[in-house]
This record gives structure tokens, C-alpha cells and sequence, in this order.
């Protein structure tokens, strides 16, 4: 009888943000002793949806009931109380705290406060799961995994009856992925409701006892997952048949254009992200780089950008289509990229943290990267004026005015404004990072179709994607990274998905191809 | 349906951010806080002084407008006010929170009042003002520079840096008056009998000089940050150092650059206050202006224009106040209790203008 | 030259103790990651709520009392300073003003509440206009004041000087090992992260602002009814200490302990100009005085510098410092 019950339960639950509906209409539930997965493409709305249970946002509309009663989660607190338990994305961690501080954080107020035995306790149940966790280890010298472990352990620490995990698994090594699996299993047994969020089908299909599909905020339906496979799945996520049918003209003529050589880049805490890179760039193909979030990929195109110092022995070669001596990259500011006649443009990840400036319009926007040009004191808003009106029509920017400040449009708007302008420079290398992600299917096709259209042009596109069914039909070579390093130069029209997949979490020693 | 069983549950009151508020709710808010604000001020008045307020109000209107030497001592202040005000507007938009004004003002001033007691004799007048302006520019962009460079170079925290930096030069003020003044117990004003280095008087008045910089720093400090391509920097570096650097902008400079503006116009500030107002030097002679005008740049968004009206709002109440104080045999310091409440009632203001209230019960749609 | 050691190190010790409340009262509040640029405000609310108290007391009771004396006085000045504290809550965290501006509008409406109605009371007099505060607050501890040099250094200051050690002691301790200090560091470090622990953000924000202005108040009262003898004077001293306050907070890297050494060293730096020419048995010409009053600043700055240099995570300010939280911000 218990078994059948729902622990916890959001009915016709709605949220949003401003002018963007996040949740609409959102009814779903989580029994005892089950794992739900909770599957949708990103932007569907599956953060925000669980945020609402675990009280960091609260439902514009519709009810939440926890058990048989209906429940107001005002805070994380009365979230807590309730037994709810959730790790995020984003860590949850103080960085100057040690381990066991932050475990002491989310004890419950009815302990008694002595960190010496949330010291022990922790202990102990580092030892029941295996977990490898230095408990006086100061969170900022922790690295990811280890971050992820402790946030596992706190959640163990409080013992919810409800664990929600948000794509827990994005940053562990497959071993570290197993252990979680092999706990979450036996918080199932013990009885808990555990709801997981994750992109990986295969994942999917090992752990969870039944899926529910979200697609642009709305809820699909579920399935049992011993009914389902990888194409039923994704076939609910996306609403169609993965017959994405993006357009890949063969590339004609390529000519190198990027000579990338042992390229290592450390992060600001010191840390080799990017792990002696190696491989070329051609004008006419779009290289796809394919890779689990976090392995390089952001620290490659910005060290390509000239955003990030390389280490010392690395060279980036740019080969201009008419001058016969390449130019070294490596060491050069953005500026003196764009000084020394190089038309590099950069779709980065971060739209409104980098790539545009939020408060400003259009126009403003426009003239980020090309304000400086001339020798007038004055910047000249007539050139990015047009251009502005220019993008808008072509791409159908919906904007109430070009003035109006970039952040308040929706994402799509924001990432044609950001795309426009790169493309309006005359680019020779296209790099973009994750051009797609959040964007409706419509937008998507749009910036396809804009970067085939580069493509045919002769240049040479670099598409960083996270989506395998669209690096596989858009891109001609795709590289892998894994833990920073090149794992693997694959064909795009040959290769399998399953390779790519396998790539991307296991290093390939032998053959670099 | 379960709507009403939510909104019994619902917190009492729940926030959002307001998208898109139209200029008009803009200045209906803000309109509606300093009225509130000069309420809050007539029962403070009131109970303190048992006065009534309204013919109080009327005694402090009077301060500014009853006859022309009040009018022309309002825009003294207010031009006084405003300089130091256009002087931080780019630090603050470019998110440098300089709390140093007081401390560039002061060195500022101090170079030039010692050109002036120096050099008074030596070099003809217009070259006197010339070295005048140019060491009390040098010397308060000297006073930007030093905390901008470790900001750019190790992050060090500016506003503590800068705040610091003020008490630093109050001590060199107070050493060289000290020195200056020889066995004399206070300075005095400088230059007496040859008042070489006084702003000459025109259209009857010393100050016609510093007003007329000041409106001429106005237009020159909005155009500067609205048009040149070294205000589009300021505002590029204070949205997003990351978007700045992707851009190719040179984080580091910018940062160097613009704190030599804002100490150079702060020290500019000190030369108007030394040789066009008081004609003296003293630790008190920026009279805590440098920390005023960090409120009127930051409530005017840095608009020069918004900035000269609050300025004129701030020196209002200040003579006012005064004029309060002399009529009816109270102190000025009720200037500061008045002026605290209306910029407190302005600041919390600006949270209607960003968000909204949604009250327990209320959806959306009612506001 | 002896006894003139002694004398500087009893002119520091008092003077130490005004800026002790104040960097210890500023030290709770940015831990909450409030900074608050309206502790000089604060100080003169403190310091004439307590003058003020203390002297209506003694003008009305028929036999004024040195110990109900002291309780009016303390009690009120905590009272006045945690209003100001709580005015700044309410503008920063519930309406989310901008912490820099807001504090500096406290000093301004502080300085003049104080100033104003402090004219008030001294109707033009400078005499001490309460004695018997005066004398309650500067009692030295009987007996042990009187054993020599070591009797006077250590045991001849109001009791208040030794509260601001007990107080340094315990809010480290409070910091430290304690659940409410644990949870208050996680709020000014990363709220998002304390809210999602379940911590309420929003009380412990207030909470720590009007606790740590209540802590700064006693700083003020100190200042007239021991330090400046009970006399109220509207020159700017406790503005001036109040930035030095500020300024101490920064050179104990957060850090109450540090603040009892600190706040005496800043005391000694501060008095280095009376003391020094008769310890090195040199006249200095009083503008050098004047140069020498800098050194308390220049040293902060030394260490702020130095400290941002080293980047050692311990001894940064709280990460979310000056900084405001609202939960559903994406």
C-alpha cells in the first residue's frame, strides 16, 4: 500500500519568469521506493520544476502535496522539514568552509551543534558508501568530483526521504557515476523517493524505475523504463522522430586555417583544463567538439580567442587565405587578434555575460568588438544603427526597440542578436559555443542553416555542441575531449553515436588519431 | 478548484522583478517618495520644534529664493556639489566605487592653494592660474591613481582603499596649513592684500568662474560618457569585466584611465573651492561633499543633467536648513537630519521602480 | 621617558576601545555581508542616545545613581544605534538599496540627529553635562589600579574597556564554534547556499546588521561619557573614529580576536605624535604631529594591499560583501 503512494506530488504547477513560462501546467509525482528520472532537452524546465519542491522558487500557480497533504515550501527550510532533499547543478558549498562545516550547515535544528561528531557521523557514512573524502579539506581546494561527493554526503548526513538530483552525474568519471548509482539504489531500497535529472539515456535507462518527459516546460507523459529504449525516449523529449534532416553540403576545397599544436591551458586555481590539444581547423567543414560539459571545451575557443593564456610550448597557427606565412596566435590579446587583420569571430557560451552587454540595446551591442575603429574621439552609432535594423529583419529579431536593453529579450532573440553580429563581422574561423542551447527547434534550424551558409562561404566553423544527434548530422569532423585532453578525431558521417558517447567518458590511449 | 486553498498558503507577501516601468511610474514614484519624505520631515519638525511645518517650509524656500546673493550662494554650493558629482560618475558607472572624492578634493585644493601662496608674487596671473589648475588636476588624479592601479593589479578592495586615502590626505593638509600658518593660529584666508589667485569677480560675483566651469563640465562629462568611445568602455567594463575582455578591451587601463579622470575633476573641484569660494585651504574644505556626491551620482543613474537637479534638491534643504536655524534659533545641523530622510525615502524608492510586491491572494494579472 | 611609555600606552588603550566596538559591531554586520559604511553614523547615535539618557537622568531623578546611571546609558545607546542598524536593514536587505549609498546616508543623518539635538542639550555650556555617568563609566577597578605601574597600565580603565575584550573573546568564540555563527559566516559568504541549507537569510541579515550597530552604539557612549569625559562635542572625532573603525575591521582580516590587538596598536599609532618626541628625547614641530596622525590609515592600507596580494582564501572579506540576495534572481 505505502509502496504505491506518492511521497511527493506537483499538480498543475505553473512558474514564470517575466515574460518566459517556465513550467506550465506541470502535474507529476514521485512514489516511495521509486526513482524517477526526469528527461527533457535543456530549457525544458526541469531545474526550475524541482527548484519549486525544493523551495527555492515558489509556483505561481497549482499545489505541491508531500504524502496526502498539500504543502507550502515557502523556503529550502520548510523544503528541508518536509525531508526534501536536493543536490544542485551549481554546488551549494561555502568555499572557505571546511567539509565538515558544510555538513554542519544543513544539520537539523534539533541536533546539538558539535562538529566534532558531525565530524564522526560524516565519517561513518563516508566509510558505509566508499566515498574517498578528506572531511577537513577546505572546499575551495576540493576539486569537482570531490565537490559533488560532499554534497552527496551532506544529503546522506540530513537523511531526506526525498533526493532530488540535477544532472549529478555531468561531472564524475563513469567509476564515480557507478558508486552514486550503486547509493542511490540503496536509498530506493530503504524507501525514499528519488527524483534524478540527467541527459544521458543510457543512465536513464539503468537507473530509474520510470521517466517523466518535459518538453518546453511542459509535461509529456511518463513511461515505465522497462517499456522504454533510447529512441522511445527521445523521441518523447523531442516530440518527433530524431530525423533531424540538418543540411551538410560536402566541404568543397578545404584549406587549413587554424594549426593547433600541444595546447594546455590551467585554470585560474591552477588546474590543467585543457590537456596538450592538438589538431587542425579547415576552412569550408564545421569541426564539431563533442564532450561531457567541463572537459576543455570553454578554455579551448578562449584560448583560441585570445581570452586565455596557453602554456608555454603551445602554438595556434593562423593561416590568412592570402598571405603565404601563418601567423602565431598564442600571446595575442583580443584586440591585437583583431588589429593584425584577423577575422576571428566567437559565439561564446556565456550570451549575456560575455557576449553582449545586458543593459545596452542592440545598436550599442552591435559596435562591441568594431567601436574602436577610426580616429575619432566619438564612436559612430550610424554603421550599427543599420546593422542592427539589418539583423533584426533577417533574422527576426523580436525586440520592442532597438534601444531596449538586450537582457529583457528572450533567450532565441538574445543568441540571433549575439549570432548576427558575429557573422555580420565577415568571419574567416566561426567559433561558437553551445549556439543552440535553451533555443526553441525553429531557432536552432536558423542557426544550422546560418552556419552551413558560413560553411559554403569557405569558413571554417568550430560548433562546440553537447547534443550528440546534431554534432553527428551537422558537423564533418568531430573532435572529443575527455578530462582536457583530444580523445579521438572521428568522421562525422562515419562515426556512431555510440563512439562518440564512449569517447567522451573513456580516455582512448592507443590510437590519437 | 484549489485556488483559493493555495492563496490561504501563499507567503504573505511575495517579490518579483518588475519588467519594463514606463518614465512616467518612474517619476510618480520617486515624486511620491520625496513628497513622503518632506512629510516624515514636517513631523520631525513638529514634535521636535513645535513649529508649524508649513510656514518652516516656507522660511527654508526663502533661503534659496529671497533675494539674489541667496540665490547666487545656492548656486555656489550647488555647482560646488555637482563637480564632485560629474567627477565620480565615471568611477561609479564603471562600478569603481571611489569614496576617495573627499580626499582628491583636499589634495587638490592643497596644490593649488600652495602655488597660490608661493607663486602668488612670482608668475603673472593668467600663468599662475594655469599652474594652479594643472597641480591641483595632477595632484587629485596622483590620489585616483594610486588605489585604481592596485585595483587593476591585485584586486585590492577600492572602496576601503579610497576611503582610506581621504584621512591620508586630510594629515598632508593639516601638516602644510600647519606650516603655512607659521606662529598665526589659523591660516586665514591666503593672499589678503594682493589677492593674487582669487577668481576675479564678475557680474558681481567670485563665483561666476566655478559655475561656469561646472555647466561646462556638465555638457563636457555627458557628452564623454554618452558618445566617446571611452564612455562606451566605462559602460562595457562596468556591465561585465568578462564581456569587456572578450570585446579586447584592456580591463586594466580603463580602470587606470578613468580613476585619473574622476581624481583629476575632483582635484579640478579643489582648485574652484580654493580660488573661486573660500580662497583658503583647510581640512574641513571639502566639508564632506566627496561622500555626498557619491548619493547624487548613484541616484541620477550618472546622468550629469538628473545629477545637477538632485544636487539642487540636496543644496536646497541644506540652506534651507540654515535658514531654519537662524530664523527661529536652531541649529544647521537639522540640514543633515532632513536631507538623511529624503535620500533615505529616495533609495528605498528605487525597489518600486525594479519590483513588485505581489500581496498574499493576488495573481499576476492584478499588478 | 619611562613614564611617558606608560602615559602612551594609556593614552592607546581607552582610544583602542572606542574603535574596538566599532570594528567589532562592523565585523558581525559584514559577516552578514552587509558593509556598512554608516558605522560613524551609528557611533554618534550610540554615543548621544547614551549622553542623553544619562543626562535627563540625572536632571530629573531627585538621588541620581552611578549604576542605573550606567544601565540607562548603555541600554539606550544600544537601543538608538540599533535603530539606525535597523533603518539600514530595511533599506538594503528588505528594499535592497544599494549598501555603499545607504550606509553613507546613515553617517550624514547620524552625525546630524546626534549633533542636533546634542546643541540641545549643552545649550552653549562645554562642561561635562553628566558627572555621574562620567564617573561610573571611568570608575577604575579598586585596588588593583593602585599596584604600580603594572596597576595602572593593565587596571585603571572604565569597566567598559574590559567588556570590549570579554565581548572580542566571545564573538570569536560565537564565530567559531557556535551553530548561529557558523550559519551567520555561510550567509555573507554564499547565501544562495546558506538559503538552501535552510538558513533564513533575510533574519540573520537583519539580525547581525542591528546587533553589530548596537555593538558599535557602545563604541560612541564610550567615546563621551568615558573617553571625552562626559562632555558632548559636536567637533567630528567620532566621524573620524568611525572610519577608523571600518579601517580596523579591514586589518583584523574579519577577525574578533585580532581586533583587541589591533584596535591598542591602532591606539598607539594614533598617539605616536604626543609620545614619540619625548621617548626619543627630540622636539617635533607640530606639523609633523600633524603627518605622523596618517599612520593608523597608511597601515590599513598596507595590509589591504598585502592581503590582496596573498590571496589567501582566509583572509578575504566575506564573498558576498556588500552584495544583496534575492532568491528567485536567474
Amino acid at each position: 500500500m505505502a509502496q504505491n503512494e506518492y511521497a511527493v506530488r506537483l499538480e498543475h504547477v505553473t512558474k514564470t519568469f517575466g515574460p518566459v513560462v517556465a513550467n506550465k501546467d506541470v502535474s507529476l509525482g514521485v512514489r516511495r521506493g521509486e526513482i524517477l528520472a526526469l528527461l527533457g532537452e535543456n530549457g525544458s524546465g526541469k531545474t526550475t520544476l524541482m527548484n519549486m519542491i525544493a523551495g527555492i522558487y515558489f509556483p505561481d500557480e497549482g499545489e505541491i502535496y508531500v504524502g496526502d497533504k498539500a504543502a507550502t515550501i515557502r523556503s529550502p527550510r520548510d523544503a528541508l522539514d518536509l525531508g526534501i532533499g536536493m543536490i544542485h547543478q551549481h554546488f551549494k558549498l561555502v568555499d572557505v568552509f571546511s567539509a565538515t562545516e558544510n555538513i554542519a550547515l544543513s544539520m537539523g535544528s534539533g541536533e546539538k551543534f558539535d562538529l566534532k561528531k558531525v565530524h564522526d557521523k560524516a565519517r561513518a557514512i563516508c566509510e558505509k558508501y566508499e566515498f574517498a573524502l578528506d572531511l577537513d579539506q577546505k572546499v575551495y581546494e576540493m576539486s569537482v568530483s570531490q565537490k559533488q561527493t560532499l554534497e552527496i554526503v551532506k544529503v546522506l548526513y540530513r537523511g531526506a526521504d526525498i533526493l532530488i538530483l540535477d544532472e549529478p552525474t555531468a561531472v564524475l568519471t563513469p567509476q564515480e557515476t557507478e558508486k552514486l548509482f550503486s547509493v542511490i539504489r540503496n536509498m530506493k531500497a530503504d524507501g525514499k523517493a528519488v527524483i534524478i535529472i540527467t541527459h544521458k539515456l543510457h543512465e536513464v535507462l539503468s537507473i530509474s524505475d520510470r521517466v517523466a518527459i518535459l518538453r518546453k516546460g511542459e509535461y509529456v507523459g511518463d513511461i515505465a523504463t522497462k517499456d522504454a529504449d533510447e529512441a522511445k525516449l527521445t523521441e518523447m523529449m523531442v516530440g518527433e522522430k530524431v530525423e533531424l534532416n540538418i543540411e551538410r553540403p560536402e566541404p568543397v576545397n578545404p584549406v587549413k586555417r587554424l594549426d593547433i599544436e600541444h595546447l594546455t591551458v590551467r585554470s585560474a586555481e591552477g588546474i590543467t583544463v585543457l590537456d596538450d590539444a592538438s589538431f587542425p581547423v579547415y576552412g569550408g567543414e564545421i569541426l564539431g567538439i563533442a564532450g561531457i560539459s567541463g572537459n576543455g571545451q570553454k578554455e579551448l575557443l578562449e584560448a583560441i580567442a585570445g581570452l586565455q593564456p596557453a602554456e608555454s610550448g603551445a602554438s595556434i597557427e593562423y593561416y590568412a587565405p592570402d598571405a603565404a606565412a601563418p601567423v602565431q596566435l598564442v600571446g595575442k590579446s583580443p584586440k591585437a587578434i583583431r588589429e593584425a587583420g584577423i577575422h576571428l569571430s566567437f559565439v561564446p557560451e556565456d550570451r549575456l555575460g560575455m557576449g553582449l552587454v545586458g543593459s545596452m540595446g542592440m545598436t550599442d551591442n552591435m559596435m562591441l568588438k568594431s567601436y574602436g575603429k577610426g580616429h575619432s574621439p566619438i564612436v559612430d552609432r550610424k554603421a550599427p544603427l543599420a546593422l542592427a535594423e539589418t539583423i533584426k529583419k533577417e533574422l527576426g529579431v523580436v525586440t520592442p526597440d532597438l534601444n531596449t536593453p538586450v537582457s529583457r529579450l528572450s533567450g532565441g532573440n538574445v543568441q540571433k542578436v549575439l549570432v548576427g553580429r558575429e557573422l555580420a563581422a565577415d568571419p574567416i574561423v566561426l567559433m561558437t559555443a553551445y549556439a543552440v542551447r535553451g533555443l526553441d527547434i525553429n531557432t536552432s534550424y536558423t542557426i544550422y542553416h546560418l552556419l552551413n551558409e558560413q560553411k559554403k562561404r569557405g569558413v571554417a566553423v568550430i560548433y562546440v555542441g553537447e547534443d550528440l544527434d546534431v554534432l553527428l548530422e551537422l558537423c564533418d569532423r568531430i573532435v572529443v575531449l575527455c578530462g582536457g585532453k583530444v580523445n579521438g578525431i572521428l568522421d562525422g558521417r562515419k562515426t556512431t553515436k555510440e563512439e562518440v558517447g564512449l569517447r567522451m567518458t573513456n580516455l582512448v590511449k592507443e590510437e590519437q588519431a | 478548484m484549489s485556488q483559493t486553498a493555495t492563496a490561504a498558503r501563499e507567503p504573505l507577501l511575495r517579490i518579483a522583478k518588475r519588467e519594463g516601468t514606463t518614465m512616467p511610474q518612474k517619476i510618480a514614484v520617486r515624486a511620491i517618495a520625496i513628497l513622503l519624505a518632506l512629510v516624515v520631515d514636517a513631523l520631525f519638525i513638529f514634535f521636535v520644534t513645535g513649529l508649524n511645518p508649513l510656514s518652516v517650509y516656507g522660511v527654508m524656500w526663502s533661503g534659496t529664493f529671497a533675494n539674489m546673493t541667496r540665490f547666487s550662494w545656492m548656486l555656489r554650493d550647488l555647482s560646488t556639489l555637482l563637480c564632485v558629482g560629474i567627477a565620480l560618475a565615471p568611477a561609479f558607472k564603471m562600478r569603481f566605487w571611489n569614496c576617495g572624492g573627499e580626499g582628491q578634493i583636499l589634495i587638490g585644493g592643497l596644490t593649488a592653494a600652495l602655488i597660490m601662496v608661493y607663486q602668488g608674487n612670482n608668475l603673472p596671473l593668467p600663468l599662475l592660474f594655469a599652474a594652479m589648475a594643472l597641480g591641483s588636476i595632477a595632484a587629485g588624479a596622483l590620489w585616483g591613481f594610486i588605489p585604481a592601479w592596485f585595483k587593476s593589479r591585485w584586486n585590492t578592495n577600492e572602496t576601503l582603499f579610497t576611503l582610506m586615502m581621504n584621512y591620508v590626505a586630510t594629515s598632508i593638509v593639516a601638516c602644510m596649513t600647519n606650516i603655512m600658518r607659521g606662529q598665526a593660529s589659523s591660516l586665514g584666508t591666503l593672499n589678503k592684500a594682493t589677492k593674487a589667485g582669487w577668481f576675479p569677480v564678475i557680474m558681481g560675483q567670485r563665483y561666476t568662474i566655478n559655475i561656469i566651469v561646472v555647466i561646462v563640465l556638465t555638457f563636457v562629462m555627458y557628452a564623454y560618457l554618452r558618445f566617446s568611445k571611452q564612455g562606451y568602455e566605462i559602460s562595457v567594463v562596468g556591465e561585465s569585466e568578462n564581456t569587456a575582455r572578450y570585446a579586447g578591451i584592456n580591463v586594466r587601463r580603463v580602470t587606470v584611465r578613468t580613476m585619473l579622470i574622476s581624481g583629476a575633476i575632483c582635484g579640478l573641484c579643489g582648485f574652484l573651492i580654493v580660488a573661486g569660494k573660500d580662497q583658503t585651504i583647510s581640512t574641513a574644505s571639502a566639508n564632506g561633499r566627496g561622500f555626498t556626491a557619491i548619493i547624487v551620482a548613484w541616484l541620477a543613474k550618472f546622468n550629469t543633467f538628473y545629477m545637477a537637479l538632485i544636487s539642487f534638491l540636496l543644496v536646497f534643504l541644506e540652506r534651507g536648513a540654515s535658514e531654519i536655524a537662524s530664523a527661529y534659533s536652531l541649529n544647521e545641523y537639522a540640514a543633515d537630519i532632513i536631507t538623511g530622510i529624503i535620500l533615505f525615502f529616495i533609495l528605498g524608492s528605487e525597489f518600486f521602480i525594479n519590483y513588485r510586491v505581489i500581496p498574499r491572494g493576488a495573481h499576476k494579472e492584478g499588478k | 621617558m619611562h613614564s611617558s611609555l606608560i602615559a602612551w600606552i594609556m593614552r592607546a588603550i581607552p582610544f583602542g576601545t572606542i574603535i574596538m566596538y566599532g570594528a567589532l559591531g562592523e565585523t558581525v554586520t559584514e559577516k552578514s555581508g552587509n558593509l556598512n559604511l554608516g558605522v560613524p553614523g551609528i557611533m554618534y547615535l550610540g554615543g548621544f542616545a547614551g549622553f542623553a539618557s544619562a543626562w535627563a537622568y540625572e536632571n530629573s531623578a531627585a538621588n541620581p545613581n552611578g549604576f542605573v546611571s550606567i544601565l540607562i546609558a548603555l541600554s539606550c545607546a544600544i537601543l538608538a544605534s540599533m535603530a539606525g542598524g535597523l533603518i539600514y536593514a530595511f533599506l538594503t536587505i528588505s528594499l535592497r538599496a544599494n549598501q555603499n549609498v545607504t550606509g553613507l546616508a546613515l553617517t550624514t543623518f547620524g552625525m546630524g540627529v546626534a549633533n542636533f539635538f546634542g546643541v540641545f542639550i549643552l545649550n552653549g555650556a562645554s562642561y561635562s553635562a553628566a558627572p555621574i555617568a562620567n564617573k561610573a563609566f571611568s570608575a577604575k577597578i579598586p585596588v588593583l589600579s593602585g599596584l604600580g605601574d603594572i596597576g595602572q597600565v593593565v587596571f585603571s580603565y572604565g569597566f567598559l574597556v574590559y567588556a570590549a575584550i570579554l565581548l572580542a573573546v566571545v564573538l570569536h568564540w560565537f564565530l567559531t564554534r557556535t551553530r548561529a555563527g557558523l550559519n551567520l559566516r555561510a550567509v555573507g559568504e554564499n547565501p544562495a547556499t546558506a538559503d538552501a541549507a535552510g538558513i533564513n537569510v533575510t533574519l540573520y541579515k537583519y539580525l547581525s546588521t542591528c546587533i553589530g550597530a548596537g555593538i558599535c552604539g557602545i563604541g560612541g557612549l564610550y567615546y563621551v561619557l568615558d573617553y571625552n569625559q562626559g562632555i558632548w562635542a559636536t567637533t567630528g572625532q567620532i566621524e573620524a573614529l568611525g572610519w577608523l573603525a571600518v579601517a580596523l575591521v579591514i586589518f583584523t582580516t574579519w577577525k574578533p580576536l585580532n581586533a583587541i590587538w589591533g584596535a591598542y596598536l591602532f591606539g598607539m599609532l594614533y598617539w605616536l605624535y604626543q609620545f614619540l618626541p619625548s621617548l626619543l628625547g627630540i622636539t617635533m614641530a607640530s606639523h609633523i604631529t600633524d603627518l605622523v596622525q596618517m599612520l593608523p590609515y597608511v597601515v590599513t592600507i598596507i595590509v589591504l594591499i598585502v592581503v590582496s596580494m596573498r590571496k589567501k582564501k582566509e583572509n578575504q572579506p566575506p564573498a558576498h560583501l556588500g552584495l544583496a540576495y534575492f532568491r528567485e534572481e536567474r
